[in-house]
C-alpha cells in the first residue's frame, strides 16, 4: 500500500538542504517517520518537511524548487 | 529630458505606490511582473504589464535580461526598481543604461561604491562622518583579525563586506570563538554573496537606529530629516517613526548634516539612505551604511515634511532640479508606520499567505495605508510577507501614538493572520511611549509582555 506524503505549507519545495547539497533523499530510499525529506520556502522563510510515516521506496512527484500548494502530495512511500 | 514612460521592476505595495506616483506626474507606467502577479493591485493599476517569468524571484524579478527586455519592449523612458529585488544591483542599473533607458536612483558606479560595506565605510570616514570602532577595510588574516577584535574590546561584529539588510552579521563574545567564527563567516559569505571579504565592528550595545534620507540631483544633495527604525525582529524593521525620538536639536543637525556630506562627497543623484546607530548615553552617532534606493519606511518622512519622495526620484531621473531647498525642508509634527506582515504573531511569526477575506482601511486626517490588499486577494507564498504599512501623523508623538491607536482598531484584515495585534499591543506599551527603546528592545518583550498579553487573552 502507498502512503501520500503532503506538504503543510504552500511555498517552494527544496528537496536538497542547499544548492549544492545532495537531495535529503533519494527515489527509491526508505524513510523513518523524523526523516527530513525537504524544505518548504515560504515568504522568504524555510521550513523543514518531514516523512511523517515511515516507509520504502519514496517517490518524489515534485521536482527541486518546484512551487507547490499546502496539501499538496510531494511524495508517496510504501508502508 | 522629462520622463513620459516608466517601467516598474518590483511587486507588492512598492509597486503601487510607484505607480501612483508616476501617474500623478502623467507618465505612462508598465509593470513588469512574474506569473504569480498578474491579479495583482499593482497589475491592475499599470497602463500596462509585461510578464517576464515563473513565480520564483530569481526567474524573474531578478532575472536582469528578463527584466531588461522587458522595458525595451515597452519602449519605456526609465526603469523604477523600487527596493530589494535588483534595486542596489550595479550590473542591472548598468544594463538598463546600456539599453538607453534612464535607471531611477543613482549610478552603477556609487551603487557599487556605496554597496561595499568596506568602501562606503571609507568613504564615510573620508567626508567626516563619525564610524563605529573596527577594522581598517577588509581583513582576510586570521591572526590579524584577532588583534583587531582585541583592541576594539568584545562583543565584536564579523560582518560580510557583501552582506546588507541584517544578513551576514555574527556576533562574536570572545576571541576564542573569534577564532572559531571567522573562518566559518568567510566560507559562508563566499556562498551567499559571491565574496568571502570581512570586515570587523564594535557592538554598540544599547542602540537606537536612526537614518538619514538624502536626496540629490548629481548638482545638490539634501536631508529630509531622519527616521529611527529601533524596533526590529530577527534584525527586520518593524515600526518606524519621524522624527527619531529624543534626538537633541545639535545631535540632529550635525547627523543630518554628516548625510549630506557624504551624498556630496559622491555626487549623489536619487533618493538615498544614510544609516546610523545612536547611543543613547553618549549622544554619539555611527555611520553604519548607504542605501542607494528608496526604502519601505519612506512614507514616514513623507508624512512630516510634505515631500513626495517618490515622485522627487522620477522627476530628478527626468534630469531635474531639486524642487526643494534645504531651508524649506521642516519638520511638522511626528509620524510612525507600523509594518503589517502576513505572520502570525502568536505563533512564532509563522508566515502565513492565503485569501483576504474583508479589509477595511481606516480613513481621517493623517491616516495612509499603502498597500497590496483587496478582498479576494490570495497572497502568494513566493515573496515577502509585507501586506501594507500603516502610517499616521500626529501634532507631536503622544497625539500620534493616540492617532495610531484608534487607526489600528480601525484596521480590520480577515482570511490571514496578520501582526496588527502586534502593533496594537506596542501602540499601548509604557516603554514604546516613553521613546524607552532600542534595537534589542522588541525581541526580549515579545518574549514577556506580549506573550504576557497573549496569554491574558486566551484567559479571558
Amino acid at each position: 500500500m502507498s502512503i501520500e506524503i503532503k506538504s503543510p505549507l504552500p511555498g517552494v519545495f527544496y528537496r536538497k538542504p542547499s544548492p549544492e547539497s545532495a537531495p535529503f533523499k533519494n527515489d527509491g530510499d526508505a524513510v523513518a517517520a523524523d526523516d527530513v525529506i525537504g524544505l518548504v520556502e515560504v515568504m522568504k522563510s524555510f521550513h523543514e518537511v518531514k516523512a511523517g510515516v515511515a516507509g520504502k521506496n519514496i517517490r518524489f512527484s515534485v521536482d527541486d524548487a518546484d512551487a507547490i500548494m499546502a496539501g499538496q502530495v510531494i511524495a508517496e512511500v510504501e508502508a | 529630458m522629462t520622463l513620459r514612460s516608466v517601467l516598474i521592476a518590483n511587486r507588492g505595495e512598492i509597486a503601487v505606490r510607484i505607480i501612483r506616483a508616476a501617474k500623478a506626474l502623467g507618465l505612462r507606467t508598465v509593470l513588469a511582473h512574474s506569473i504569480a502577479d498578474k491579479e495583482s493591485l499593482a497589475a491592475q493599476l499599470a497602463d500596462e504589464t509585461v510578464e517576464i517569468g515563473p513565480p520564483a524571484a530569481k526567474k524573474s524579478y531578478l532575472n536582469i535580461e528578463a527584466v531588461v527586455n522587458a522595458a525595451k519592449s515597452a519602449k519605456v523612458d526609465a526603469v523604477h526598481p523600487g527596493y530589494g529585488f535588483l534595486a542596489e544591483n550595479a550590473e542591472f542599473a548598468e544594463a538598463v543604461t546600456a539599453a538607453g533607458i534612464v535607471f531611477v536612483g543613482p549610478s552603477a558606479e556609487a551603487i557599487r561604491l556605496l554597496g561595499d560595506k568596506v568602501m562606503a565605510r571609507q568613504v564615510a570616514a573620508l567626508a567626516g562622518v563619525p564610524t563605529v570602532p573596527g577594522s581598517d577595510g577588509r581583513v582576510t588574516d586570521l591572526d590579524a583579525a584577532i588583534t583587531i577584535a582585541n583592541s576594539i574590546g568584545y562583543p565584536v561584529m564579523i560582518k560580510a563586506a557583501a552582506g546588507g539588510g541584517g544578513r551576514g552579521i555574527r556576533i562574536v563574545g570572545d576571541a576564542e570563538e573569534f577564532a572559531r567564527q571567522f573562518p566559518q563567516a568567510s566560507s559562508e559569505a563566499a556562498a551567499a554573496f559571491g565574496d568571502g571579504g570581512l570586515y570587523i565592528e564594535k557592538v554598540i550595545e544599547r542602540a537606537r537606529h536612526v537614518e538619514v534620507q538624502i536626496l540629490g540631483d548629481g548638482h545638490d544633495v539634501v536631508h529630509c530629516y531622519e527616521r529611527e527604525c529601533s524596533l526590529q525582529r530577527r534584525r527586520q524593521k518593524v515600526w518606524e517613526e519621524a522624527p527619531a525620538v529624543g534626538l537633541p536639536d545639535d545631535v540632529r543637525q550635525r547627523l543630518c548634516a554628516s548625510a549630506v556630506a557624504l551624498g556630496r562627497a559622491v555626487g549623489y543623484s536619487g533618493a538615498g539612505t544614510v544609516e546610523y546607530l545612536y547611543d543613547d548615553a553618549t549622544s554619539a552617532f555611527y555611520f553604519i551604511e548607504v542605501n542607494t534606493r528608496i526604502q519601505v519606511e519612506h512614507p514616514v518622512t513623507e508624512m512630516i515634511t510634505g515631500i513626495d519622495l517618490v515622485q522627487e526620484m522620477l522627476t530628478i531621473a527626468g534630469g531635474a532640479r531639486l524642487s526643494v531647498a534645504q531651508d524649506d525642508i521642516r519638520i511638522q509634527g511626528h509620524a510612525i508606520e507600523c509594518r503589517i506582515n502576513a505572520e502570525d504573531p502568536h505563533k512564532g511569526f509563522m508566515p502565513a499567505p492565503g485569501t483576504i477575506e474583508r479589509l477595511v482601511v481606516p480613513d481621517g486626517e493623517g491616516i495612509r495605508f499603502d498597500t497590496l490588499l483587496f478582498e479576494g486577494y490570495a497572497v502568494p507564498p513566493f515573496y515577502d510577507s509585507l501586506l501594507g504599512k500603516l502610517i499616521v501623523r500626529g501634532a507631536d508623538r503622544a497625539d500620534c501614538l493616540a492617532r495610531l491607536r484608534t487607526a489600528l482598531d480601525g484596521l480590520v484584515i480577515t482570511g490571514i493572520p496578520t501582526t496588527i495585534p502586534l502593533h496594537a499591543a506596542l501602540a499601548r506599551d509604557a516603554s514604546v511611549a516613553d521613546g524607552r527603546t532600542h534595537t534589542r528592545f522588541l525581541e526580549p518583550w515579545l518574549e514577556t509582555d506580549f506573550a504576557q498579553l497573549a496569554r491574558a487573552r486566551e484567559d479571558a
